[in-house]
């Protein structure tokens, strides 16, 4: 019943037949996100960060460095949208200017978080026993450690500059992904459709990476898009105990430089703590709505 | 004629769903008298379930809906009942065990908890009677040690001593009627064989009417006295069991009888094709004004397809919606 | 092994057992007899079937010969290759010989893998016949099976379940197999679509001369399929005759019992006084005692059957039976008493 089937038309039915449409899965896949309105809202404002990010700083060709006016001005004081904070500087520029640099080390951190956890949780879940064992074991290790400090150490050790900011948040936090995708593996390899393919000849890395991946995706896709707003708040942690590159504008820098000026001014920390707030509780809701959208079930309804 | 207990009139259940209204119950109707099996057989899809969940109460409303008809047990019309009297009835008078018994039973209770539960909640026992009662319902449905097993979780028994357990907790409360949805599907053929016989006894020592859902020809053989063919929401075909075996009329019912494989005592070298009912049940929201079988019947014809056969009487008990009789009788 | 010609499949002391995990240092590892000493023959263009209950060991029986399981002994020739040796390359270019058509249709296509390219793989893997022609090859096996052309387009969910069945079907026979297993075929499908399964099958067998090892719980639909038949109980071969015999004349308690709780639209068939019911449920193949499995559950059962393992010992031409109380000369033992 809630196959596609379409009845038969007049004339003599031909075995089994069903009407022909092609609708790929992406197409509903597609369908399937925009019906749910909180996740169409949070890729609003997904999209908008990134664009800002991504082209505010090539039209605007400002410094948000630069310091431009009296420190601690509020905000619409001497036409600065947001205020400017400590040094002088406007604190709408520096916000816009600081979504490239948050964004880009929240993805690249999820990358990370992806690559190793997936290969990880792949490798444990498809080969099982001892393989399954050691990395496991490698897993829980660094499962215990608090993740903070480990972050702040790596990037203590090594010079602070934004690939040690986002390697480090991402060698603290894959264990959360490689446990799932073990889990996927450990599901799937046993469905008959992974049989099948090793009985018509497929090898171990076709099995692995062609067969079994795609189908353990979606839980990890959603999993990557949650992963980017942790490795914001990552950032932003480290920025604002002074772990970060010194050099680049950042939102958690942002508050860290200002977090003086709390109880004074508390627009300079407000602000980024807004911007922080809006960019993870998009990546939540588009989560939400990833999984919404890879769930066959609800599909039907 | 044995008194009738539980009678459906012209029941019509509808849902809505994406693709239009599907009418999964088109004008049902059916009896069942005091101390009768009556099985319901049809393909998946065919409405079959909807049927029980209609008797129990237990349409999801909405997106489901009641479209017509009434549903007396006795003589009072369940649809029509508050749904606190629907909870009495559920457990009480008429109770249904389904087709997966790990799916219906608790994991974190023990058996003899779950099913003292369902004997305290309808019918008031104290702890340690209904303790007693759960006992005596374990022992009744056959599973051994039960003093033992009482203490038990679903996990640590066989599916065929799970489906036990389901069957002491339907008749905990001595209900008059036992609706069995596929109840021995996830079986084995030899634990299949002792339910059935624990059903066929239990019906002869407390009286309890049941409605056997399945898709098996053999198992209907097995179990009931009356049947009921249904195809996509409507009843096709209705007599008692071995004037279905021996001379169904319906092609449905034929195909039905004929394209599974019986086993047979003196099998012949020559093995035919066996009857293929070709394609399968169309979508519910895309039926037509005709017979719905009429697309996959090899007899179909012109009027077939345009208009709904009538219900005919043709002998004492047997009913059959379909042209080809009509004709005939006409002849 | 020198088999005689026309038997493609030769699987002799067949073992598959499971370790389990410990349940504490102390105590033993157990271990799992999921297939204990099996041995039969499939000769070629014939239907072998393999009956069962749940925990008979049929399917792992199915995936040891198709080397889907690991195999803990015993041996297993196709044809002249010794299918127990091979590893490697050489185990992934013989698996165009055998194919397996599974029990699921809805868990064993791909999800994300048009149903074209599902019928297409097997022959980009196994290099078989020029890459050009193996579009019109997936054509025609579409049509063989009974499927349009044009579905080729389509996703399986796309399908009904005996449309996916078709499918599997259609990808069993793209190697152009010699052995096709089939665990299972119909019965994840709805009544009314078995027939069409069963009814494909056997032409196509016709057609392509196909060997089948053919496994089912069902024991109508292996009455209908399979020319010889093994009745399996806990890991071993407790039966196995040709089709006309083994229904017409059972010898073991467990096949008599198992023919009298299939439920029976015939009522000449239900009425039998001495249809057998059998008490309990299979007991767990996780460390069998010693003597024949079926004892615990046999009506008839002695002290030495709970002693001796009974072997599986011919009885007369081609009716075999492992059971210490049917007599030499073929006399079961319900019809002595």
């Amino acid at each position: 019943m809630s196959d596609s089937e379409s009845t038969t038309q007049a004339g003599p039915p031909p075995a089994d037949m069903d009407e022909i449409f092609v609708e790929h899965p992406f197409r509903q896949f597609v369908a399937m996100y925009f019906r749910n309105y909180a996740a169409v809202a949070g890729l609003l404002v997904f999209v908008t960060i990134v664009g800002a990010a991504l082209f505010a700083p090539m039209i605007l060709d400002l410094d948000p460095f630069e310091m431009v006016d009296e420190p601690l001005l509020r905000p619409g004081e001497g036409g600065h949208l947001l205020g400017t904070d400590n040094l002088g500087r406007d604190l709408f520029i520096a916000i816009v200017y600081g979504a490239r640099v948050t964004m880009a080390v929240g993805g690249a951190a999820a990358g990370i978080t992806l690559f190793i956890g997936l290969t990880i949780g792949a490798m444990a879940g498809f080969y099982r026993g001892w393989v399954d064992e050691v990395l496991m074991r490698v897993t829980e290790f660094f499962q215990v450690l608090p993740p903070l400090l480990l972050a702040m150490v790596l990037v203590a050790l090594f010079s602070p500059t934004l690939e040690t900011v986002a390697i480090s948040i991402g060698v603290v936090s894959w264990t959360g992904v490689a446990r799932l995708a073990r889990a996927e593996f450990l599901r799937l390899r046993e469905q008959e459709f992974v049989k099948a393919a090793r009985s018509i000849g497929a090898r171990d890395r076709r099995i692995i990476w062609l067969v079994i991946m795609p189908n353990a995706l979606p839980p990890l896709i959603v999993n990557a898009a949650l992963t980017v707003g942790i490795a914001i708040l990552f950032e932003a942690a480290l920025s604002f105990l002074g772990l970060s590159d010194p050099n680049v504008m950042s939102w958690g820098k942002l508050i860290g430089d200002n977090r003086d000026y709390l109880l004074d001014a508390p627009w300079t920390v407000t602000f980024p703590g807004v911007a922080i707030f809006l960019t993870v509780l998009a990546m939540s809701l588009i989560g939400d709505g990833l999984t919404d959208a890879f769930n066959p079930k609800l599909r039907e309804r | 004629m044995a008194k009738t207990l539980l009678s459906v009139e012209g029941l019509a259940v509808e849902f809505d769903t994406r693709d239009g209204v599907a009418r999964v119950i088109d004008d049902l109707s059916i009896s069942l008298a005091e101390g009768e099996t009556l099985g319901i057989v049809g393909e998946s899809g065919c409405g079959k379930s909807m049927t029980a969940l209609s008797i129990m109460g237990l349409v999801p409303i909405p997106p489901g809906r009641i479209a017509a008809g009434r549903i007396f047990l006795d003589d009072e019309d369940l649809l029509q009942a508050s749904e606190a009297r629907m909870r009495e009835v559920r457990g009480n008078e008429i109770s249904m065990i389904f087709q997966e018994p790990m799916t219906s039973l608790n994991p974190v209770y023990s058996i003899g908890n779950q099913i003292a539960e369902t004997a305290r909640l309808h019918e008031g026992l104290s702890r340690a009677d209904a303790f007693q009662r759960a006992l005596e319902m374990l022992v009744a449905v056959g599973i051994p040690a039960a003093d033992k097993r009482i203490h038990e979780f679903p996990h640590q028994m066989s599916g065929g001593m799970r489906q036990r357990v389901m069957i002491a907790m339907a008749l905990a409360c001595q209900p008059r009627v036992l609706i069995a949805d596929e109840p021995t599907t996830a079986l084995d053929v030899t634990v299949q064989a002792q339910i059935f016989d624990l059903l066929n006894d239990l019906k002869d020592r407390t009286g309890t009417a049941i409605i056997m859902i399945t898709h098996d020809m053999g198992a209907i053989a097995e179990m009931a006295q009356r049947v009921v063919v249904m195809y996509a929401g409507r009843v096709v075909e209705q007599a008692d069991v071995d004037q279905i075996l021996t001379d169904p009329r319906h092609p449905y019912t034929q195909g039905l009888i004929r394209c599974v494989p019986h086993l047979t005592q003196n099998p012949t070298k020559e093995r035919p094709p066996l009857l293929e009912i070709p394609g399968v049940v169309p979508p519910l929201t895309q039926l037509g004004s005709g017979c719905p079988f009429a697309p996959r019947c090899q007899y179909a014809d012109a009027q077939c397809r345009a208009e709904m056969p009538p219900t005919k009487a043709i002998d004492d008990g047997h009913t059959v919606a379909c042209w080809l009789t009509e004709r005939e009788a006409a002849a | 092994m020198n088999a005689p010609d026309n038997v493609l499949l030769d699987v002799q002391h067949l073992k598959v057992h499971f370790q389990l995990p410990r349940k504490n240092i102390f105590a033993k590892a157990s271990r799992v007899h999921a297939v204990d000493d099996v041995s039969f023959q499939v000769r070629r263009g014939t239907t072998m079937g393999i009956v069962g209950e749940s925990g008979s060991g049929k399917t792992t029986t199915a995936l040891a010969v198709m080397r889907l399981t690991h195999i803990t002994d015993g041996s297993m020739y196709l044809g002249d290759t010794d299918l127990v040796e091979l590893q490697g390359e050489a185990l992934r270019q013989a698996r165009a010989r055998m194919q397996i058509i599974f029990q699921d249709p809805y868990s064993s296509l791909n999800p994300r893998v048009r149903a074209g390219a599902i019928v297409r793989e097997p022959m980009d893997l196994m290099n078989i016949g020029a890459p050009g022609e193996r579009d019109g090859r997936v054509a025609e096996l579409f049509k063989k099976v009974g499927l349009r052309p044009e579905q080729q387009a389509l996703f399986p969910h796309q399908f009904s379940g005996g449309q996916r069945q078709r499918i599997g079907v259609a990808r069993a026979l793209s190697t152009q197999p010699e052995l096709v297993v089939c665990d299972e075929p119909v019965s994840a499908l709805d009544v009314a679509i078995q027939a069409q399964i069963l009814n494909l099958l056997r032409s196509l067998q016709e057609e392509f001369g196909l060997t089948y090892l053919f496994i089912s719980h069902d024991l109508g639909v292996v009455q209908y399929m399979c020319d010889e038949i093994a009745v399996m109980y806990l890991g071993q071969i407790v039966e196995q005759a040709d089709r006309i015999s083994l229904f017409t004349e059972p010898l073991h308690p467990y096949t008599w019992a198992l023919l009298s709780a299939v439920p029976s639209a015939d009522p000449a068939v239900r009425d039998r006084a001495d249809r057998v019911r059998l008490m309990g449920d299979p007991p767990s193949p996780i460390d069998p005692p010693p003597g024949c499995r079926f004892a615990g559950r046999c009506p008839f059962a002695e002290a030495r059957c709970t002693a001796e393992t009974p072997s599986l010992r011919p009885i007369r031409d081609g009716h075999a039976v492992a059971c210490h109380l049917v007599t030499d000369d073929g006399v079961p033992p319900q019809r002595q008493s």
